[in-house]
């Protein structure tokens, strides 16, 4: 009796609440927005009306005409290049932090999965493996989780002012979200290949190196490249607290109220950030 | 059979391809170039000044700052960032449908809505396309921390500068992919609707939109994340939010204190990824 009166009562509350949900999200989300906006007071008619345009056409003016002198160019050029480098050497170093703490996630390789079919490890093993995933995913967690801007102050703080410390946060950042990518395309290969390649006797770091690597590579190169793609736009911003390149020289001009150089350092991040981003296009598909 | 062995490495890329070889040269001289450029020179961390920093750093974070005049003013700064994102990826959606919509070659001027337009018609359209996609990609190539900058000079310092940021380059990334979205649409119903003799509208509200919308809406609350981490930072530049305690705190070497806020980034983003997530989760379903 008890028991069909609770079944009852769950089916009926079940599809109420399965019909709620979605209004129960978009007002929450309504509430959200109201909350915020009166909370900083965001004023739309200031901003398109009067005032506000006033003052934003003021500066557009301010900002224009780029300055566009053979010094400015070269200073330009300069910053653009080394930006490019800081983001090139980020994104490798990244993908080398990534590599071995990617293989150290992935409990497919570590102590479970088709490679562990038919061997069974010893408990303390298992433990000490199960250990070694854990800490590694923290790793990775930290080093995620920790903005790139605020690696570079540390870095700034720890080894100086210039490219080095820029290059520094954006590997060490990068890394964390590589080598969070990486281990889930390597749990995520298809075990088929590894099953074959176990019966015809290959031993584990053969089912590894010819199983699983030719499987994750191509993914991995796309993530490595669309990361690529953020880093520069991440290294043209990291010179705001001393980590080189077109950040940098942009702070300066902003401080000294130089506006027409700003417009240029703009204009060159605009042009960097769009042919890297062709770049990292063409070669995804020449190398996928 | 070295030769034979070269030919097979030949065939594999096929004979004809320089491509493997003039990638790793120009990856290897790129490599050198900016390894001198970057100025990267692994000495630096090691040196007793790099190491006694890293001590004082390390040391310094423990224990976190949690006396109550602090937090009173984390507390206050963290709702400041979850507003500021909030408000940005509203401005950013503002932005993104009309200019999305725009840029969407299906709609504007190619493929089955368009076929019995003439030439002269097709090219009307193809203005306003070719515009706001080009306005669509200068929006998002410049990182959203130069936008807050421009902004924080042009109204004034806070976060109204950092919703304005926000809402241009995430308006310019959301733009494109709802673009990439509505493109990728299947085809046929919009056709029935065509032949069933709907107009514009009606076969973008009830032919693309149904398809569309659970995509468009997850891809939106995903940039909702991104914007919660991108304005936690916009403080840097004086738009508001966790961002600028973190620069405050680094420049006083007050390590204790930012041991804290990145504890309190931590947990704003591992919620707001885990309530997007399940939203996101049920969308799809």
């Amino acid at each position: 009796m008890i028991v069909t009166k609770t079944s009852g009562d769950h089916s009926i509350l079940a599809s109420p609440r399965r019909l709620l949900f979605p209004w129960l999200v978009t007002g929450g989300f309504v509430a959200l927005v109201v909350w915020s906006g009166l909370g900083i007071q965001v004023d739309m008619g200031a901003l398109v009306g009067g005032e506000g345009r006033h003052q934003m056409a003021v500066y557009v003016k301010k900002l224009f005409p780029p300055d566009l002198s053979a010094p400015m160019l070269r200073e330009a050029l300069v910053g653009a290049i080394e930006t490019f480098a800081i983001s090139f050497v980020g994104s490798l170093l990244a993908v080398l932090i990534a590599l071995p703490l990617s293989v150290l996630t992935t409990r497919t390789i570590l102590y479970r999965g088709i490679l562990y079919a038919g061997r069974r490890l010893g408990s303390g093993e298992k433990g000490f493996r199960v250990g070694v995933y854990a800490s590694a995913k923290a790793v990775l967690n930290v080093l995620r989780t920790i903005p790139e801007i605020v690696w570079a102050l540390i870095f700034v703080f720890l080894v100086g002012l210039g490219p080095f410390p820029g290059t520094l946060a954006l590997g060490v950042h990068t890394g964390g979200v590589l080598g969070k990518l990486f281990g889930e395309v390597l749990e995520d290969v298809d075990p088929r290949p590894l099953e074959t390649l176990r019966a015809t006797g290959a031993s584990r770091l053969q089912i590894l190196f010819y199983g699983i690597l030719p499987q994750a590579l191509p993914q991995w190169t796309s993530y490595a490249l669309y990361r690529w793609e953020v880093n520069i736009r991440a290294a043209a911003v990291l010179g705001f607290v001393g980590a080189g390149g077109l950040g940098q020289r942009i702070y300066i001009s902003l401080s000294l109220f130089l506006e027409h150089q700003l417009l240029t350092l703009i204009i060159a991040v605009y042009i960097m950030v769009t042919l890297v981003d062709g770049l990292s296009a063409w070669l995804r598909r020449r190398l996928v | 059979m070295r030769s034979s062995r070269s030919a097979g490495f030949a065939d594999r890329f096929g004979s004809k391809s320089a491509f493997p070889y003039l990638f790793g040269f120009f990856f290897v001289i790129s490599f050198i170039l900016s390894l001198r450029l970057a100025q990267v020179d692994p000495r630096l961390l090691v040196e007793p000044a790099a190491l006694a920093n890293l001590g004082r750093f390390v040391r310094g974070m423990f224990p976190p700052e949690l006396s109550p005049s602090f937090l009173q003013v984390v507390g206050p700064a963290i709702l400041e960032t979850i507003q500021i994102s909030v408000m940005g990826t509203v401005v950013a959606c503002l932005l993104a449908i009309p200019l999305g919509l725009l840029a969407t070659s299906s709609l504007t001027w190619s493929g089955i809505l368009h076929e019995r337009a003439g030439r002269f018609y097709q090219g009307l359209w193809f203005g306003p396309y070719a515009l706001s996609r080009a306005l669509l990609s200068l929006f998002r190539s410049i990182p959203e921390l130069v936008w807050a900058l421009l902004f924080v000079r042009a109204v004034g310092l806070g976060p109204f500068a950092g919703v304005l940021a926000l809402g241009i380059s995430y308006g310019g990334m959301l733009g494109k992919v709802y673009s990439e979205i509505l493109e990728g649409a299947n085809p046929r119903p919009l056709e029935a609707l065509h032949s069933g003799g709907a107009g514009r509208l009606g076969i973008v509200l009830y032919g693309l939109l149904p398809q569309a919308l659970p995509s468009l809406l997850s891809y939106t609350l995903y940039r909702w994340e991104c914007a919660i981490r991108a304005s936690a930072l916009l403080g840097f530049v004086g738009a508001g939010g966790l961002g600028l305690q973190i620069e405050l705190s680094m420049r006083m070497f007050q390590f204790n204190e930012i041991l804290t806020l990145l504890g309190a980034l931590f947990l704003l983003v591992a919620g707001v990824d885990f309530v997007s997530g399940r939203i996101r989760a049920s969308l799809v379903r």
